[in-house]
C-alpha cells in the first residue's frame, strides 16, 4: 500500500445563519493515497464541492470547519491560518474548477500566468521559469506552443483553456490536485480529452487526485475510487467497479437506476422519489430514510455511518446489519 | 408517399444565417469584411405525429437555433418549414428552469397564461379548475399554484413548465435541452414523466439536447448535428448498431459508458472549428479519420442512394466507412 497523501476525519463543515447552523457537511472520513484518484459523486447540494474547498482552505465565510481533521502527508492544514494555509495552496495542492475562464486572469498572457505561477512556487528565474512554462503546456497537449504562450485566456478555446488551468495546478508538482467538475462546461469529445490528460498526467507523477462531479460516467472511466455523498454525509465509499456494478446502498442504487443506459433499453427509468432535503431540514436518522423504499424503524432514529478507518461501506442499516429493525441501542 | 402522409412538420434546406461584423466604423477604417455565421446550414427533417426526433450536437453545431426557427423565434434565412397542425398548439420547454418562469408571478398564473391568452373569454372558475388539472398531471399539488417560483427545486420548476406548456393543449412540443440542468435523479422524473405524457396525449416532441444517453432513452429517430448541417439521421435503433458517419461513431466512442466503461481509451483530438470560418468541403473532414482528397473540397450530401439518404459522408458512400 501507497502512502496516505490526503487524511479527512471526520469533518464536519457548518454554516451558521440567522435561522441557526447549516451542516454543509456532516462527518465526512476519506483517505486519498499516492497516484490514486477518488471520485466524489453527488447531487447539487450533497456538499461534494464544500468537502473539497474546506480540503482548500477555501470556505467561503460565515462556512467553517467545525469539526474534524484534514492531513495532508501527515501535516495537519484545516487549523492553518491564511498565510501558511497560501504557502500550501498551489505549492501542496493544485486546484482546477469547472469554468477555466474564470480561472485565468483574462488581462494577462497565458505565459506569464504560468510564470508567475512557477515562479512563486520555485526557485527558477524568469528564464528558466519560461523554459518549465513551455515544457508544462507541451506536455498538456497546447499544439505551437511557441506562438500559444504569448496569448490571452479568450484567444484559446474552453479545452485549450482547461489544459492551461491544468498546467497552472501542476506548477509545483503538488502532491494532491482537487477538480471540481473540471469538465462539466465542456462538450463531450473535449470531456474526454480531459479526463485521459488529468489521468495520465497524475499516473506520471504519482499525484493523488480527488475529482468532484455529479457525471457518475466521468468517475466510472477515471477514478480509481469513488465515495457517494448525500445531503452532507457520505453514503457509500468503495472501489468503482464495485460501486457502479453493486451498489450497496439504496440511494446509489437508485442513482445508477436513474442514469439512461447506453445498451440496456428500458420503458421508465428507475426514480428515487422526492428530492434531496435542504440544508435545513435533514430527517433524522439516516438522510435518505424518507425517499427510501427499504426504511424501518431504526433508519429514522439512527444515523449510520461508514466506520472511520473502512476503505469501502455503505452507510445504511440494511446493508450493514440486513435489518432495519430497531437496534439494540434503543 | 405513406412516410410523409404522417407527417407534421417538415422542414426543408433550412438556412439561418447571423450577422456577425465588425461595427459599421471599424469595417470602414481598418477595412474589415461583412462576417456571417451559418448557424443553420441546409438542414431538412421530417417529424411524424406521435414521435419524437431528436437533434444532437455538440455546443454551437445549431440545434437550439433550430429550435427557435420552428417556433417562430428567428425567422429562416433560407429554406422553408411546414407544420402541418394548429400554430397555436405548438408550445416549447426551456433548457432552464430558473430563468423560463417569472419570478414575479404565481405560479398558477404563469400555468393560466396560454389559457388566457390563447382562449380569451374564458371563464375564471374553468381556467383555475384547469390549473389545478395541469398541476396534477405534472405531479404537484393544487396548492402549489399559490407559490411563486423561487420555492420550488430545479427539477419542480421544470414541471412547471410543463404545465405550462401543456396549457395551450399542444400537439407538438420543442424541448430545447429540458433536463440538462438537472440532477441525475431529478431528470429520471422528468424524462418519465414526457414519455408518460406523450403516450397519454399523443404529443410529438422535438428533443434537443446534447446527452445522447438522454436522448437514446427519448428519441425514436436521431438527427446528428456538426456545424449547422445534419451528418446523419436514422431512426435511433440503428443509429446505435450502425453509426455511419465518423462523428457519430467519435460521438458514441467518447461517451462515458457505465456498464463498459473504457478506462484506457484514447480520445479523438481536435475541437469543433468557428461556425464564422468552417473548414471547406466536408467541415468533419479536419478531425476525421477517414478523410480523403475529396473531402477538402466537396460538400457531401444525404442522398437517396446512400443509406437512404440517412448520412452526408464521402466516406460511407464509397464504402469504405468503417461499418460493422
Amino acid at each position: 500500500m501507497s502512502e496516505v497523501v490526503l487524511d479527512v476525519q471526520n469533518l464536519r463543515v457548518e454554516f451558521p445563519t440567522r435561522k441557526g447552523v447549516l451542516t454543509a457537511v456532516d462527518d465526512i472520513s476519506l483517505q486519498i493515497r499516492r497516484g490514486e484518484i477518488l471520485g466524489v459523486v453527488g447531487e447539487s447540494g450533497a456538499g461534494k464541492s464544500m468537502t473539497g474547498m474546506s480540503i482548500l482552505g477555501l470556505l467561503e465565510p460565515p462556512g467553517r470547519i467545525a469539526a474534524g481533521t484534514i492531513h495532508l502527508s501527515g501535516d495537519r492544514i484545516d487549523n492553518l491560518d491564511d498565510r501558511a494555509m497560501q504557502a500550501v495552496r498551489g505549492r501542496r495542492i493544485g486546484a482546477i474548477f469547472q469554468d477555466p475562464l474564470t480561472s485565468l486572469n483574462p488581462l494577462f498572457r497565458v505565459g506569464d500566468q504560468l510564470v508567475e505561477t512557477i515562479r512563486l512556487h520555485t526557485d527558477l528565474d524568469k528564464t528558466a521559469a519560461r523554459v518549465r512554462a513551455k515544457e508544462l503546456m507541451r506536455e498538456v497537449g497546447i499544439p505551437a506552443v511557441e506562438e500559444r504562450i504569448d496569448s490571452y485566456p479568450h484567444q484559446f478555446s474552453g479545452g485549450m483553456r482547461q489544459r492551461i488551468v491544468i498546467a497552472l495546478a501542476l506548477c509545483a508538482e503538488p502532491e494532491l490536485i482537487v477538480a471540481d467538475e473540471p469538465t462539466t462546461a465542456l462538450d463531450v469529445s473535449i470531456q474526454a480529452q480531459i479526463t485521459a490528460l488529468l489521468k495520465r498526467l497524475c499516473r506520471e507523477r504519482g499525484t493523488a487526485v480527488m475529482l468532484v462531479t455529479h457525471d457518475m460516467g466521468v468517475i466510472a472511466e477515471t477514478a480509481d475510487r469513488v465515495a457517494v455523498m448525500y445531503a452532507g454525509r457520505l453514503a457509500e465509499i468503495g472501489a468503482v467497479d464495485d460501486v457502479v456494478r453493486r451498489p450497496q446502498h439504496p440511494y446509489t442504487n437508485g442513482l445508477m437506476g436513474s442514469i439512461p443506459s447506453l445498451s440496456n433499453d428500458v420503458e421508465e427509468l428507475q426514480m428515487i422519489p422526492g428530492s434531496m432535503p435542504r440544508l435545513n431540514a435533514i430527517p433524522q436518522g439516516c438522510a435518505f430514510n424518507p425517499r427510501c423504499a427499504h426504511a424501518g424503524p431504526r433508519c429514522r432514529a439512527e444515523v449510520p455511518k461508514i466506520a472511520r478507518e473502512e476503505t469501502t461501506g455503505a452507510a445504511c442499516w440494511l446493508a450493514q446489519t440486513g435489518t432495519v429493525d430497531q437496534g439494540e441501542a434503543a | 408517399m405513406t412516410l410523409r402522409q404522417n407527417a407534421i412538420l417538415e422542414v426543408d434546406a433550412l438556412e439561418r444565417r447571423f450577422d456577425v461584423s465588425a461595427p459599421w466604423l471599424n469595417r470602414l477604417i481598418e477595412r474589415k469584411p461583412r462576417k456571417t455565421l451559418r448557424a443553420v446550414d441546409g438542414v431538412d427533417f421530417v417529424i411524424q405525429r406521435g414521435q419524437t426526433l431528436a437533434l444532437v450536437g455538440e455546443s454551437g453545431c445549431g440545434k437550439s437555433t433550430i429550435a427557435k426557427l420552428v417556433t417562430g423565434l428567428h425567422a429562416p434565412s433560407g429554406g422553408n418549414i411546414r407544420f402541418h397542425g394548429d400554430r397555436d398548439r405548438l408550445q416549447m420547454i426551456f433548457q432552464d428552469p430558473f430563468a423560463s418562469l417569472n419570478p414575479r408571478w404565481r405560479v398558477a398564473r404563469i400555468i393560466a397564461e396560454p389559457l388566457r391568452t390563447l382562449k380569451p373569454g374564458t371563464p375564471e372558475a374553468q381556467v383555475s379548475a384547469r390549473v389545478d388539472e395541469l398541476l396534477g398531471i405534472v405531479g404537484l399539488a393544487p396548492a402549489d399554484g399559490l407559490k411563486f417560483p423561487h420555492e420550488f427545486s430545479g427539477g419542480q420548476r421544470q414541471r412547471i413548465s410543463i404545465a405550462r406548456a401543456l396549457a395551450g393543449e399542444p400537439e407538438f412540443l420543442v424541448c430545447d435541452e429540458p433536463t440538462s440542468a438537472l440532477d441525475v435523479s431529478v431528470q429520471a422524473q422528468v424524462l418519465n414523466l414526457m414519455k408518460r405524457l406523450q403516450k397519454e396525449m399523443g404529443l410529438t416532441y422535438l428533443f434537443i439536447s446534447h446527452d445522447l444517453s438522454v436522448v437514446r432513452h427519448m428519441a425514436d429517430v436521431i438527427a446528428v448535428m456538426y456545424l449547422g448541417r445534419i451528418v446523419e439521421i436514422q431512426p435511433t435503433a440503428d443509429l446505435f448498431a450502425n453509426p455511419l458517419h465518423p462523428y457519430t461513431q467519435l460521438l458514441l466512442d467518447t461517451i462515458p459508458d457505465l456498464e463498459a466503461p473504457r478506462r484506457d481509451r484514447s480520445p479523438m483530438g481536435g475541437e469543433v472549428p468557428s461556425p464564422v470560418s468552417p473548414p471547406s468541403g466536408c467541415s468533419f473532414h479536419p478531425r476525421c479519420p477517414l478523410a480523403f482528397d475529396r473531402c477538402r473540397t466537396e460538400r457531401p450530401q444525404r442522398r437517396p442512394q446512400i443509406h437512404n439518404r440517412r448520412v452526408a459522408c464521402f466516406a460511407a458512400e464509397e464504402g469504405t466507412a468503417d461499418v460493422q
